[in-house]
């Protein structure tokens, strides 16, 4: 009897005393340290998004949208970049139309008439690698096809790296968005005498639709963003876009141009806001 | 039991059969297309490298002489860059990257709190690299020049740190800070599904042995999502290497080679950035084409182990 | 294998003539086997009922009925299936118009993500077109015959999603009822649904029965009993293989099987 009341006097004791001071602090510490260093990663974004409203929103003027840069050093002249925005917005559109029905058919094969086959896997392998070949790269194999080819710089030069850039990117979005139509459609579909030909464009296609389109937008956002591609494939141009075999300018080389010349930072962080914006 | 003679119902009209035949062989045409691309892109940067890889063979890797008047080139200075700016990125973003993951997936703050977070964090990944390189030029040189002073200040004596900064213009760390922010919210998304995935009862069971969460977490929910996390920090080290024109942007693009972090360098993509417009000589595209040759190389190797590690969480 | 045939017992035609007719069936998963040397008819406007333990391989044997399972995996068959006197696995067959006539409803509900007019019309707009008109009649026709076109018919631009689980499986059936097939296949139409829903399927397919021939697998014994005028038991055997191990008229099969393991089935003494 005295025994048990001992226990559980001393049983009370234990629940009631707090953990060892070491295994306190430790865990305090290491939650104040996650939370400390989670503030920092966010911090450059805030300095990122700070900057280019603070530098950009003032500059914002519809001329800009419309007219050619100025020549360097001219004062008072109406400077703008609308040759960049259409430079981009042909290279882009361009690369959207091989890319997407290339992504979007590689993307059926690989989600419905495979069947989990050798080649399959393959496939899929291939496209998770190809995502991850640094632009750069394909800038450079850009050139080397197109720009060695036809002794130019060109449009096409640079809708080309820009489709191999997004074409990865379409493929592995389409291909999640078709695995996440039931099967239990597919096989009603079957059983109501619909060829595969059908099943895919009335039943899959149809309700991965939204799902697809998301990808398309990111792969077009990520292709409006990027500049390494188009260094030396697209190049760059002060006049408006003319021949699809002619240098064309775009937004992101604009910026970086302006850059490597040090020039107009207020001007630049604006363009960087509106590129941004275009492109999230 | 006569069941034929009634009906006879047409069930062999092989109407649609062609069109279903086409249209399977035609996405098995993309898709072979699409595989195509991957051979293709190695057969044209190969073929294009090869006047430089028989002029400097493999000694082009050794050799830290780039001079493209006297068409001399060896790749050590960008070859050494792109291993430190990676390096660097790793070393500041992986810790940073794993505590994201841990704060947008465990319970220490509220669910309205943690999903906008994660959100914002994978924004940073939708930011265009020329854009980040900007604001790095801009904001993040004048803010990491005092530091880097200091550093050499009190850590000059190693080699490592051995250079005075050059106020201003970047350096190799400045790149790898940059780098660390940009594969930052690959690593951390990628390590909270990991994490986000592990079984409750797993945690449960811990926490039922008397461990606190701190300790469960570094006892048995790390451990267990170590190789999803390695595979994360895998891509996040193939997005480093390549990354361009950020790097570009705030590591000064000087082709000499020192061992300095502090001191002004060069990538492999900035190089290539830098000087792919105006090379004209064979030999210079050629020694521009091995490079990039050798970046392919590297990024494919970094990204099929990063694919394989992923297989072998799968099969588990 | 016991193969008692229909006889005069009740008031079963004696010689209804079968719809399908399979054979000396045998089906393996790739190079798995899990049913082997099945031979049963399929009655003409009489509904067949198929049950057994889980496993046994009932929803492979209807699956083999339309050639749906070849969709999802690798598959092997041997023996031969007959509809209406030809093959069906014959590789002059053309799979979509075999499985027109041969209509299906799954376990779950599974309508399309499309209103209730558009699910119940696809099966006729993918055989072919239709205009406006007929195309309504038909919808209508299907909706009536499943029993649902009072519930539905002001809301047909909806979505199908928005419907109860059994308004979904009546749904489903007049999807498959649309495009007029001769023989419609159920596996575990009720399963998903509760005992009000399920009594209005059974009264469904009861009404169904004067038009169509009706092969449905089913876990209730009760329901295999009301609802069906033959019956086919199906079982593995020691080395996992599904089998067919007693067919026959309903009564026969729950009043006087031969074989001990059907007793032992339909009276509960399983296992
Ligand atoms: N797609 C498939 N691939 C491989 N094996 C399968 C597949 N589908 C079913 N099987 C196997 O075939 C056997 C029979 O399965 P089936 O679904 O036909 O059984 P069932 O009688 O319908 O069972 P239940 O009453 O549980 O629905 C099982 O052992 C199952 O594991
Ligand atoms: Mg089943």
């Amino acid at each position: 009897m005295q025994t048990t009341s001992e226990t559980n006097l001393s049983l009370a004791e234990d629940l009631q005393a707090d953990l060892p001071i070491k295994r306190q602090l430790f865990s305090y510490g290491m939650t104040a340290i996650a939370l400390l260093l989670t503030a920092l990663a966010l911090l450059p974004l805030f300095s990122i998004l700070f900057s280019i409203v603070q530098q950009g929103l003032p500059q914002l003027s519809w001329q800009t949208f419309t007219t050619l840069p100025s020549p360097t050093g001219s004062v008072g002249e109406p400077d703008g970049f609308g040759n960049a925005i259409i430079g981009t917005a042909v290279m882009v559109g361009m690369a959207s139309l091989i890319s997407i029905p290339v992504g979007i058919m590689t993307a059926i094969f690989l989600a419905e008439f495979s069947q989990g086959s050798a080649i399959a896997g393959f496939v899929r392998f291939v496209v998770t690698i190809l995502s991850g070949v640094p632009s750069i790269v394909v800038g450079v194999f850009a050139y080397g096809v197109i720009v060695l080819a036809t002794k130019e710089f060109s449009a096409l030069a640079g809708s080309f790296a820009l489709a191999v850039v997004m074409l990865p990117i379409v493929v592995l979005s389409t291909e999640s968005a078709l695995l996440l139509v039931p099967t239990a459609q597919k096989l009603a579909s079957a059983g109501l005498g619909a060829s595969r030909f059908q099943t895919t464009f009335r039943v899959v296609l149809a309700s991965a639709l939204p799902g697809i389109m998301t990808g398309i937008l990111l792969a077009i956002a990520r292709a409006a963003g990027e500049t390494a591609p188009l260094i030396f494939t697209a190049l760059f141009s002060t006049s408006w876009f003319d021949n699809l075999l002619s240098p064309t300018s775009s937004l992101s080389v604009l910026i970086y141009n302006y850059i490597s010349l040090k020039v107009l930072l207020k001007n630049i962080i604006w363009l960087g806001q509106r590129l941004w914006c275009c492109s999230v | 039991m006569s069941d034929s003679s009634e009906l006879k119902i047409d069930i062999t009209t092989p109407d649609g059969a062609e069109l279903d035949r086409g249209f399977t062989g035609l996405v098995k045409g993309f898709a072979l297309c699409t595989v195509f691309l991957l051979f293709w892109m190695t057969w044209v940067i190969l073929g294009a490298a090869i006047p430089a890889i028989q002029t400097f063979g493999l000694g082009f890797f050794l050799s830290q002489d780039w001079d493209v008047g006297a068409l001399i080139f060896g790749a050590l200075p960008y070859g050494y860059g792109t291993l430190m700016t990676s390096i660097i990125a790793l070393v500041i973003g992986v810790p940073i990257a794993i505590a994201v993951a841990l704060v947008t997936s465990e319970t220490f703050l509220p669910i309205w709190v943690r999903s906008p977070l994660a959100a914002l964090v994978e924004l940073i990944a939708a930011i265009p690299s020329v854009i980040i390189g900007l604001w790095g030029f801009f904001v993040l040189i004048p803010f990491i020049d005092p530091v880097q002073l200091w550093i050499f200040k009190v850590l000059g004596w190693i080699p490592l740190f051995g250079t005075e900064p050059t106020v201003g213009q970047g350096s190799i760390f400045v790149a790898g800070v940059i780098l660390a922010i940009m594969i930052l919210p690959t690593i951390a998304t990628i390590s909270r599904d990991v994490l986000i995935a592990i079984p409750t009862e797993l945690r449960s069971a811990s926490r039922a042995l008397g461990s606190t969460h701190w300790e469960t977490l570094f006892r048995v929910v790390l451990p267990t999502a170590a190789p999803g996390i390695l595979g994360a920090i895998t891509l996040g080290l193939g997005r480093a290497m390549g990354e361009t024109m950020a790097v570009t942007l705030v590591i000064g693009n000087s082709p000499q080679f020192t061992v300095s972090l502090l001191n002004l360098g060069a990538t492999i993509p900035s190089v290539l950035a830098n000087q792919f417009a105006e090379a004209l000589d064979t030999l210079h595209i050629g020694a521009l084409m091995y490079l990039a040759l050798a970046l392919f190389g590297l990024t494919l190797l970094v990204n099929i182990a990063a694919v394989m590690i992923v297989k072998t969480l799968e099969q588990r | 294998m016991s193969y008692s045939a229909p006889n005069d017992s009740g008031s079963l035609y004696p010689d209804a003539p079968a719809a399908m007719r399979v054979t000396n069936l045998s089906f393996s998963y790739g190079t798995r086997l899990v049913l082997e040397g099945v031979t049963m008819p399929i009655t003409q406007k009489h509904v067949t009922a198929i049950i057994g333990p889980s496993g046994c391989g009932k929803s492979t044997f209807i699956k083999s009925l339309n050639r749906i399972g070849e969709l999802e995996t690798q598959v092997q068959v041997k023996g031969k299936v007959e509809f209406f006197g030809q093959d069906i696995y014959s590789p002059k067959v053309n799979i979509n118009r075999l499985r027109r006539q041969i209509g299906m409803v799954f376990q779950k509900p599974n309508p399309f993500t499309m209103s209730i007019y558009d699910n119940v019309a696809y099966g006729v707009r993918v055989s072919g077109s239709l205009p406006k008109r007929a195309l309504d009649e038909v919808v209508e026709s299907a909706l009536v015959g499943a029993a649902l076109w009072d519930e539905v018919k002001d809301y047909l631009s909806k979505s199908a999603l928005g419907l109860s689980g059994g308004q979904q499986q009546r749904l489903c059936i007049a999807r498959a009822l649309a495009i007029k097939p001769k023989v419609l296949l159920m596996d575990e139409p009720c399963s998903a649904l509760d005992p009000i829903a399920t009594r209005k399927i059974e009264e469904l397919i009861h009404s169904l029965r004067s038009e169509l021939t009706i092969a449905i697998v089913t876990h209730n014994m009760q329901q295999a009993a009301r609802i069906s005028d033959y019956t086919a038991f199906f079982s593995t055997d020691e080395s996992q293989i599904g089998q067919m191990v007693e067919f026959g008229t309903t009564t026969q099969i729950f009043k006087e099987a031969i074989d001990t393991r059907t007793q032992d089935y339909v009276e509960g003494r399983f296992g």
